[in-house]
């Protein structure tokens, strides 16, 4: 069911961030290319090497023709895929296929946002279609609201039981430097923030911020020449059930319960094996449900799975080790920092390490709970 | 030329005051929004029916808007006709509208717009 993979056979050979939090006075495409080019030198590298270019703007929809450009490169592919905040995974599943089928040499997977300094809103071209607008929902925030109306009306799932991801994320970036949204925070000031979109308050929400990461990608025989520990890709899988949330058949199960076991087949291991999970957290609500989906508790578990800081440092399962979208950043699309984080972590670099990580997952998400990617990073040690 | 598309076919229906779903001939399936064809299958044989404009809240969220603007509720309804669309229900309070409240569609207007609208069905 996982479908062809070539497991192990690339690898991350260079990351970085740039700019996370606030980065006054640059543009997103002065931030991608800042970070792809810290990514670069991350892998010893030199950016004329650059021949696959992935990247998604904010504002930009011919992102890779302009980063292309600004940076000089007559890249042998560029991939503009954009599925929402997940596009950054995919972007990893055909990098591996084609450094594998030797079409491409050198991926740079980058992207940038200044969301934050640029205007304060989340930054996206998206909005509801023409079906949902009549309606006047907040985009897209009323969508995941609906998805979570549904988990507590058939499993009894909590505002507290939300509140405890919320608290998780803050702890977790309470001990990363990097992360924007820094200070105590407890259940009750979750549950006593100002309402949005029942249940989602604004504690409940991503944060709005600046930020920048990229990855490069090789196959591994060079990877294992870079001055930083190969991360190998085991897997990777995307997954679409639907766009618009009326259209999303159970509004409890996403489609990362068919990417999440595909990229499992891929990389010959199950959720038991996973060290690290870094998921895409655009509300609280999101990490319950990806939980489930990815096999860590059953269906309709999660929030009890989050209760008494299970996912917080110290607890049974590290998720979103770097403070997540929640508190670390996010910067309109969230899911190359899952990626970073994730390989962060087999690195052995990461703020908050977790000892002897041999398997990381990132799972990515878009739209309304609408596209699922799953990548699955591992150490040198499992291939 | 051919005739206009089903999403344009449906809105001009909803501007003469019927409210229309598109049902395959094979499977039975009732769809909405308006395609060309049958989602999954690819079926292009359907014809329009006339929903019974009954319903059920399935999911439902209330916005909370800075004041002076009341809060106001968004649902997602399953009809009788096992079609899912999303909606306001007028009349009822946004805190009263639950999940299984059984509705019922009335043709509105908004902004010079029809647009599809639900009360609570009689009980």
């Amino acid at each position: 069911m996982g479908g062809s993979f070539p497991r192990g056979a690339t690898a991350i050979a260079g990351l970085a961030t740039f700019g996370l939090g606030e980065c006054p006075g640059w543009t997103s495409l002065e931030m991608a290319a800042k970070a792809g080019q810290l990514a670069v030198a991350d892998a010893g590298l030199t950016m004329r090497e650059v021949d696959g270019l992935f990247i998604c703007l904010p504002d930009d929809v011919l992102a890779g023709l302009s980063l292309a450009e600004y940076l000089g490169l007559s890249p042998r592919f560029t991939d503009c895929n954009r599925t929402g905040g997940s596009a950054f995974m995919s972007h990893v599943a055909t990098a591996a296929m084609m450094l594998t089928a030797g079409y491409i040499d050198t991926a740079l997977i980058t992207y940038g946002s200044n969301q934050r300094s640029g205007g304060g809103k989340l930054s996206t071209p998206v909005g509801s279609n023409a079906w949902e607008a009549p309606y006047k929902p907040l985009f897209p925030a009323s969508s995941y609201a609906l998805a979570a109306s549904r988990h507590f009306h058939q499993y009894g799932t909590t505002r507290r039981q939300l509140a405890e991801v919320a608290v998780a994320a803050r702890a977790w970036a309470n001990g990363n430097p990097e992360a924007f949204a820094q200070g105590p925070l407890g259940i009750d000031d979750v549950l006593a923030a100002r309402m949005l979109s029942s249940p989602i308050s604004v504690k409940d929400c991503c944060l709005v911020t600046d930020g920048a990461a990229a990855v490069v990608m090789t196959r591994i025989d060079r990877a294992r020449d870079a001055p930083r520990p190969p991360v190998p890709v085991l897997g990777a899988a995307a997954a679409t059930w639907h766009n618009a949330i009326s259209q999303m058949g159970d509004l409890t199960t996403t489609a990362a319960a068919e990417s999440g076991p595909r990229a499992y087949a891929m990389a010959g291991i199950g959720p038991g094996d996973v060290d690290v999970v870094e998921l895409y957290d655009a509300f609280t609500i999101n990490t319950i449900l990806f939980l489930e989906d990815l096999g860590f508790c059953p269906k309709g578990e999660g929030g009890r799975f989050v209760e008494d800081g299970a996912i917080a440092p110290g607890g049974r399962l590290p998720v979103n080790t770097n403070g997540g979208g929640l508190s670390c950043c996010h910067p309109g699309m969230y899911g190359l920092f899952a990626i970073v984080e994730a390989a962060r972590q087999i690195r052995g670099e990461a703020a908050n390490q977790i000892p002897g990580v041999d398997i990381a997952l990132a799972h990515g998400n878009g739209g309304t709970l609408s596209s699922q990617a799953t990548v699955i990073l591992g150490s040198a040690a499992t291939i | 030329m051919s005739a206009p598309g089903p999403a344009r076919h449906w809105r001009a229906a909803l501007a003469e005051g019927r409210f229309l779903l598109q049902r395959a001939r094979a499977s039975g399936t009732v769809f909405f929004p308006p395609r060309l064809m049958e989602p999954g299958s690819g079926d292009d044989e359907w014809d329009w029916i006339e929903a019974s404009g009954l319903g059920t809240v399935h999911a439902v969220t209330v916005i909370h808007p800075r004041p002076p603007h009341e809060p106001r509720a968004v649902v997602l309804i399953d009809l009788d006709e096992q079609v899912r669309l999303m909606s306001e229900v007028e009349g009822v309070p946004a805190e009263a509208i639950a999940i299984g409240l059984r509705v019922r569609a009335r043709i509105g207007e908004r902004d010079g717009a029809p647009i599809l609208l639900f009360d609570a069905a009689e009980a």
